[in-house]
């Protein structure tokens, strides 16, 4: 399991661009928002929340076809399949494995964007906190909606419609928490959901993606 | 024997309009699909009805 | 004698055949009862005039918007379960009449609200939750069309169906959670239905009627084609062996 884990972290930082692209994509993001909206202070620091929560949804969706697919590709998903750790096991190591490479960096870098966008200075703590719980959902759904897409020659932008409307939840939480708590009021209840989604999701779809994985190596 | 729809004429009728136009467009393609498969089939049965025999 | 029979493709063939003709009888009477009804022998609402007229289409397309996904739902859980062929392709020829009744309860619901509300769109709990349902359907369409092999394909489109289930109903929740803090001033229901009066009660339990024995024609309709299509893809491949 561990050694899985280890080869797709180092299968991620050697193939080049998947680890960074989803972090320049985010920046890019943040920089773009303030250009087509005008540098007013206060403006930005309202729409903060939000923009920094559909940046990091987009920079995740960027990398998920490559979840699965290389290992389609070259067989050995075949053979992760046959050996004796249960696919659902492989699943969601695999989506550890991109939560670690994208999910993780975002985290760490969203109070630098949260700085772009004039992010009120009670709103990192929770930025950092929401994406630190809410991105592994989106790194399990987007395993789920890889695996759906895997066998497909041109799967990335369906991956796209398949995957988006499944993060409705988890961005309304997550960016709830941001805004609440930039407000200063209460975060407990949209932070509390947004915990109990990752938690589902996390012990429940690694099932519905092994299965498909299955139908899909037929 | 029009009813008076006063002042939101535009929008009832607009509303009929667009809802009775989408549900033909989905009748009509059904059934545009449905007879031109059925006469794909029977084709190839015919077809096939003379090869074997 | 079980519902099971009809899951052998020739026994609902025959089946469907006898009964098409009457859902579509059925269909093309009440719902031409129910809108002329409606349209023409209602009286105009004290409070929303002659929009109120509206309903007649909004609330039995948002209906049947909402159970087309709930029956291609049990379709796709009944595939998985029992492998009957018949069953996963009523789930494909469900799921664009369902699209369409979602277009029809959103573009209505826009027309209606123009007026209304002075908008033709507010971020209303309902009406988001609707415009995700809408992109579920056409998630769920192309998955369909984007695999070849129709046995691999209605496996992937019933596990997408059944997680999406689960997902929107968590995003109909969270919406509703969302709006709370936005704006309070949607507190416009758009379901009339406890304090409908009984003149635009009846219509409307016609239109609902007549929409669901369209719903029924049309799923009857398109799961023929569905099984003919089936049909056709092997014979070719046969042909294609013997030539």
């Amino acid at each position: 399991m561990i050694a899985l884990l280890i080869r797709d972290l180092r299968l991620a930082m050697r193939a080049g661009g998947g680890f960074g692209l989803g972090l320049a994509f985010f920046l890019l993001v943040a920089v773009l928002v303030p250009l087509g909206v005008g540098p007013e202070g206060s403006t930005l620091a309202k729409i903060a929340p939000g923009i920094l929560w559909v940046g990091a949804l987009l920079a995740c969706l960027l990398s998920l076809d490559r979840i699965f697919a290389l290992d389609f590709e070259d067989g050995s998903l075949d053979l992760l399949a046959t050996a004796p750790m249960p696919l659902e096991g492989v699943v969601a190591v695999k989506a550890f494995a991109h939560w670690l490479v994208t999910g993780l960096p975002l985290t760490l870098v969203a109070p630098v964007l949260g700085l772009l966008l004039n992010l009120p200075g009670a709103g990192y703590g929770w930025l950092v906190a929401s994406l630190a719980l809410g991105t592994p959902a989106l790194s399990v759904i987007g395993a789920f909606g890889a695996a759906l897409t895997v066998g497909l020659k041109r799967g990335g932008l369906l991956l796209s419609l398949l995957v988006l409307p499944l993060y409705v939840p988890t961005l309304i939480f997550g960016a709830e928490v941001v805004k609440r708590g930039a407000e200063g009021q209460a975060v407990s209840t949209p932070l509390l959901l947004l915990a109990g989604i990752t938690a589902g999701a996390a012990a429940l779809l690694p099932f519905a993606s092994a299965a498909a994985i299955r139908v899909n190596l037929r | 024997m029009m009813p008076d729809l006063g002042k939101y004429a535009g929008p009832v009728l607009g509303a009929y309009a667009a809802s009775i136009v989408l549900i033909l467009l989905l009748v009509g393609i059904s059934l545009w699909r449905g007879s031109r498969m059925r006469r794909a089939l029977e084709e190839a049965e015919a077809r096939q009805g003379q090869d074997h025999g | 004698m079980s519902i099971w029979e009809y899951a052998n493709p020739k026994k609902f063939m025959q089946t469907s055949a006898w009964a098409l003709p009457w859902f579509t009888g059925l269909a093309v009477l009440s719902m031409l009862v129910g809108l002329i009804w409606g349209f023409f022998f209602t009286p105009d609402d004290y409070k929303q005039g002659s929009t109120v007229k509206i309903i007649f289409l909004h609330v039995p397309a948002a209906m049947l918007a909402i159970n087309a996904w709930l029956m291609m739902l049990v379709t796709s859980l009944i595939w998985l379960i029992r492998r009957h062929h018949v069953s996963a392709l009523a789930a494909k020829a469900a799921a664009p009449i369902g699209l369409t009744f979602t277009l029809i309860a959103l573009v209505t619901g826009a027309i209606w609200g123009q007026p209304m509300w002075g908008t033709w769109w507010a971020w209303d709990p309902r009406l988001t939750s609707f415009l995700i349902l809408f992109l579920f359907y056409l998630g769920y369409i192309a998955l369909w069309q984007a695999i070849d092999n129709p046995d691999t394909a209605a496996d992937l489109t019933s596990v997408l169906c059944i997680v999406g289930s689960v997902f929107a109903v968590l995003s109909r929740y969270a919406v509703n959670f969302w709006n709370q803090g936005l704006h309070q001033g949607a507190s416009l229901s758009l379901d009339k239905e406890e304090h409908v009066s009984d003149v635009f009660y009846f219509p409307l339990l016609v239109c609902i009627g007549g929409f669901i024995a369209l719903f029924v024609a049309l799923v009857l309709l398109r799961t023929r084609t569905e099984i003919r299509s089936r049909r056709l893809q092997a014979l070719l491949t046969r042909e294609r062996g013997t030539a």
